[in-house]
């Protein structure tokens, strides 16, 4: 993809490359930092780390395309009971009437977790909560397969894809005469936005409303909280709720940038080691983990894994990246030491 | 390793005629910071051979982190901690704990998934040598160990009269019970020196004096150095050789029962006078 | 009588403490035992051998291995799938390596490969716990798979890049490759989990198997009475890689046959051992067999109640059982964190009791 013409200067095309990738590495990194943030709203409000926050954000692209394209939820386990013929309702919403049908099912969701599975486990140890959650990230890929079928869906909200042609034209004087300009997928570039605006509106948020307050209560220690009358199981309902809104906004991302499919859910599985890198309980350290991580894979492939290592390297960099920062760094980033106590 | 003894120090005689021995293991000058705070700040004191020293003070004194110093749990920026006349490298809680110091803790720090038999058999641990094969077939060398090391378990079982909770699980047991346990778990290493974190806490008075002669009577028949957090005063006051009360991460006194409680220091510290 | 400890006195430790201290379960036992060994292997059949009882002895060797890090030494591991990929692939290397020994010898050893790598990714857990801890094992699952799946060296060059099982036998009878008898399979799976069952059940019980459970229930209080934390993750890490090594060996070379190992042993793997463990329960041996049963039969049960008795089509039959799998592990976390075999101790409980409940 790189828009250098070839032969007269290596050098500065290998560079320009190299800057290329290290751009993309960050775009996807944005990519990463969505699907963290869910991760991380859950754990500091209820000390759950939520695997299932991957599975959400498929579950969540798999029901907005649903809704867009007018099918009929269960349509195939209807059939094979009743023996019907049904696919569709026939006709298209408007992606915006999706997109809030969407949201509403992603709190109905939240309100349910919250009935169904966490209040009977509060007080559990963490790793018990933790399994929990691998538990519901099966139940809902099965629940979101049956609702609306298992292949490849085209998530299609507008947004702009393809090379993004005024950063190409707005870079070019950069090199030379053999130098067209950095190639950014447009798409990719709105990500960054909508992720930069996601954060920001979740920290006034938590900063200027009643809500986003007693939610740092309870992120900062939950019996006080429930001492001075926060509810914790509406806290939870909420937090679920705004996780699940991020994940629908990441499983719009990843779904219109490679549909919406099962691997979604894998992809998401990344946003574990942003996490260690960035620490659990930091918004910041979410988003610059899921840079690093990001350039970071992307770069190591491109200087290491494709000419040395046969490839594919991106499948675990950011596993074994996270595993070898912990064992220096065990509380992340931006994490605290911790002091043991007995 | 430094091998001078510095344990010249000799014995004394208790009031009611016990004959203690040398040092055991001596503090000094230890200092602790948690990143600025001072938690101990400079503190030398002994515990001699075969008696009950008590460490006394109000919350947030340092008491805690002491006993975790002496177990290698914290490690002191300053300071040097003697035992059996050899000064102690930095070492790891595990390495500390194969030198024979043993102890209980102020939560209670039992293994709840696990029976108070086996509770107390892995109290054990640090005397059972058998190798993993052996253990892996169950035969020669590890089914003997577990047997002997059995037979000890449950002398100490019986020394502490929980015989009918053998095989109940440790989370089950009421509160009393379950110090009861783990000051078995901590004699079941046949420590030289015990370390008891508030081993009374929370216990009603009844509770209490049961708990007081276990205490009195591991250090008469076994012979057992004890050093001990305890709140309350009168109980310190009856069953303790010789005190030493910290306060803010300072040893504000040190001496019999009888000394620290004419300390004017001391009776500040409790009754509460304004640190200026 | 039914269920009756009344008369069995225990008159030295050693008897208190062996494995079935009440004499009905004694019995039971044994008497499994011979059915396993002196009858099953007449009656088995392809149907029954392909579809349930091998992969159940297979998985229930892997639950063993992940039951001793999860449930006894309490760290998570979700690398189950990479470390059965280094069971399968030392097999294979071994197999072809060495023709002329023992395949008994080369599952053995795929056993000892995988306890080091086991160990390996292990370190990380002196420093990190919990979850954090479960992540770092996911770089064990994705890198291992990787490192198979590109590394033709670990594949012979095949240019497939599957790997498949050449024919072996033991005692003259074939267990591997396209010729092999049901009962031949059944009777050397049988071998390795009776032999799997038996060691762990004694490392479990001794002095190991106590600093493992130490360490589970309150690593630093463990630490200070005088558990040294690195050698008890690292043996517990070591131990189960080996359990976990032999059952991916055994699952590749006497079950499959042939292997891609993306497919094979990929992250989904990791996720169907630690779903035995849970519903089988965490801690116990027994739960490792009931949990292994359960996973292997549900899918079985469902396919033909769904597929062959409802006609559904078999992606809709997959989806219902991916929900169903979901939706039994978040009830049995709510309603029985220790599983089937603690329904099981209840129910003997009452037994004993019965029929005077107090």
């Amino acid at each position: 993809m790189c828009r250098t013409a070839r032969g007269s200067n290596i050098m500065s095309a290998e560079f320009y490359y190299g800057v290329e990738v290290f751009l993309n590495g960050l775009m996807a990194g944005v990519m990463y930092s969505l699907v963290a943030l869910g991760f991380v709203l859950i754990f500091k409000a209820s000390g759950i780390f939520n695997y299932a926050q991957g599975v959400m954000a498929l579950f969540a692209a798999l029901t907005l395309v649903g809704f867009q394209n007018g099918q009929i939820p269960f349509a195939s386990l209807i059939n094979a009971i009743f023996g019907t013929n049904l696919h569709s309702f026939g006709w298209h919403l408007p992606a915006l009437l999706a997109i809030l049908l969407a949201v509403l099912v992603m709190i109905l969701f939240a309100i349910l977790v919250e009935r169904l599975v966490l209040k009977h486990l509060v007080n559990q140890e963490p790793i018990i909560l933790f399994m929990a959650t691998i538990g519901l990230a099966y139940f809902m890929e099965g629940f979101g397969d049956l609702m609306w079928g298992s292949e490849i869906k085209k998530l299609d909200i507008g947004i702009p894809q393809g090379g993004n042609g005024w950063v190409e034209s707005h870079t070019a004087f950069l090199g030379g005469d053999d130098f067209y300009g950095f190639y950014l997928d447009s798409l990719d570039i709105v990500a960054a936005i909508v992720a930069v605006a996601l954060v920001a509106s979740l920290v006034l948020f938590s900063q200027y409303t009643k809500t986003g307050r007693a939610l740092r209560a309870v992120a900062d220690d939950h019996q006080a909280a429930l001492s001075v009358g926060i509810s914790l199981r509406t806290i939870w309902v909420i937090v679920w709720s705004i996780a699940g809104f991020v994940a629908l906004v990441a499983g719009i991302m990843w779904g219109a940038k490679s549909g919406v499919q099962f691997s979604l859910s894998l992809i998401a599985l990344k946003a574990l080691p942003v996490l260690m890198l960035g620490g659990f309980t930091s918004i910041p350290g979410a988003i610059v983990g899921g840079l690093i991580i990001g350039v970071g894979e992307k770069m190591f492939e491109f200087l290491i894994g494709a000419p040395y290592l046969g490839g594919a390297t991106e499948n675990w960099f950011a596993y074994v990246l996270a595993l070898l920062f912990l064992v220096f760094r065990p509380q992340g980033l931006f994490g605290e030491k911790i002091i043991e106590r007995v | 390793m430094n091998t001078m003894t510095e344990n010249s120090t000799v014995g004394y005689v208790t009031d009611d005629g016990r004959q203690i021995g040398g040092t055991i293991m001596e503090m000094k000058n230890i200092t602790l910071r948690f990143g600025g705070v001072v938690a101990i700040e400079n503190i030398s004191f002994d515990i001699h051979e075969g008696e009950i020293r008590a460490i006394i003070g109000p919350n947030g004194a340092g008491k805690s982190s002491m006993l975790n110093v002496i177990s290698g749990f914290y490690h002191p920026q300053e300071g040097e901690v003697w035992f059996n006349g050899q000064k102690r490298p930095s070492m790891k809680p595990f390495e500390v704990a194969a030198l024979g110091i043993a102890r209980t803790f102020q939560n209670i720090a039992l293994f709840k998934g696990m029976s108070t038999l086996d509770n107390i058999m892995t109290g054990r641990l640090t005397k059972m040598k058998a190798g993993m094969l052996s253990q892996a077939i169950w035969w020669g060398k590890a089914a003997r160990e577990e047997e002997e090391h059995r037979q000890k378990v449950e002398e100490i079982i019986d020394f502490l009269e929980i015989q009918a909770i053998r095989k109940t699980p440790v989370g089950r047991l009421p509160y009393g019970l379950q110090k009861r346990v783990e000051l078995g778990r901590a004699l079941a290493a046949e420590p030289k020196l015990l370390l008891l974190d508030e081993p009374m806490a929370g216990m009603n008075v009844e509770e209490k004096e049961d708990m007081s002669r276990f205490i009195l009577d591991v250090n008469d028949e076994f012979g057992t150095t004890i050093a001990l957090i305890e709140h309350d005063m009168g109980v310190v006051m009856d069953i303790s050789d010789r005190v030493v009360v910290m306060d803010y991460g300072k040893k504000i006194g040190d001496g019999t029962p009888a000394e620290v409680l004419a300390n004017k220091e001391v009776i500040d510290a409790y009754l509460g006078v304004s640190h200026d | 009588m039914l269920y009756r400890e009344a008369g069995d006195f225990k008159t030295s430790y050693a008897k208190d403490n062996q494995t079935f201290p009440i004499k009905f379960d004694r019995v039971a036992y044994y008497i499994l035992l011979v059915v396993a060994f002196g009858v099953v292997p007449f009656i088995i059949n392809d149907y029954w051998a392909n579809a349930v009882i091998v992969p159940f002895l297979i998985y229930a060797i892997a639950t063993i291995g992940l039951n001793i890090l999860i449930g006894y030494c309490g760290q998570l591991s979700l690398g189950t799938g990479g470390f059965m990929a280094v069971g399968a692939f030392a097999s294979y290397k071994l197999m072809t390596a060495f023709p002329e020994v023992s395949i008994i010898i080369h599952i053995l050893l795929a056993g000892g490969i995988t306890a080091l790598v086991g160990m390996a990714f292990g370190l990380p857990s002196l420093r990190i716990k919990g979850f954090y801890l479960a992540v770092a094992t996911l770089a064990a699952q994705f890198f291992l798979v990787w490192l198979f799946n590109r590394v033709p060296w670990f594949y012979n060059n095949s240019a497939s890049g599957q790997i498949s099982a050449p024919e072996r036998s033991v005692f003259g009878i074939n267990v591997t490759g396209p010729h092999v008898d049901a009962w031949a399979q059944y009777m050397i799976c049988l071998v390795f989990v009776f032999a799997s069952a038996w060691l762990a059940r004694n490392l479990t019980r001794g002095t190991m198997g106590r600093s493992w459970m130490a360490i589970r229930d309150m690593d630093i209080a463990a630490e200070i009475i005088g558990v040294n934390p690195l050698k008890a993750k690292l043996t517990a890490f070591g131990v189960s890689s080996f359990f976990i090594g032999i059952a991916g060996a055994l699952l590749f070379t006497v079950y499959l046959g042939a292997a891609e190992v993306g497919e094979a042993f990929g992250i989904s793997k990791s996720f169907l051992v630690l779903f035995m463990v849970i519903i089988g329960g965490l801690g116990s041996i027994f739960g490792s067999f009931a949990g292994a049963a359960f996973m292997v039969l549900l899918p079985v049960l469902l396919k033909n109640i769904l597929v062959g008795a409802l006609n559904w089509p078999t992606d809709l039959a997959a989806h219902f059982q991916l929900l169903i799998v979901g939706a039994l592990i978040i009830a049995f976390l709510i309603l029985e964190p220790h599983g089937l075999a603690q329904l099981w101790r209840v129910a003997k409980e009452k037994l004993r009791l019965w029929p005077f409940p107090h």
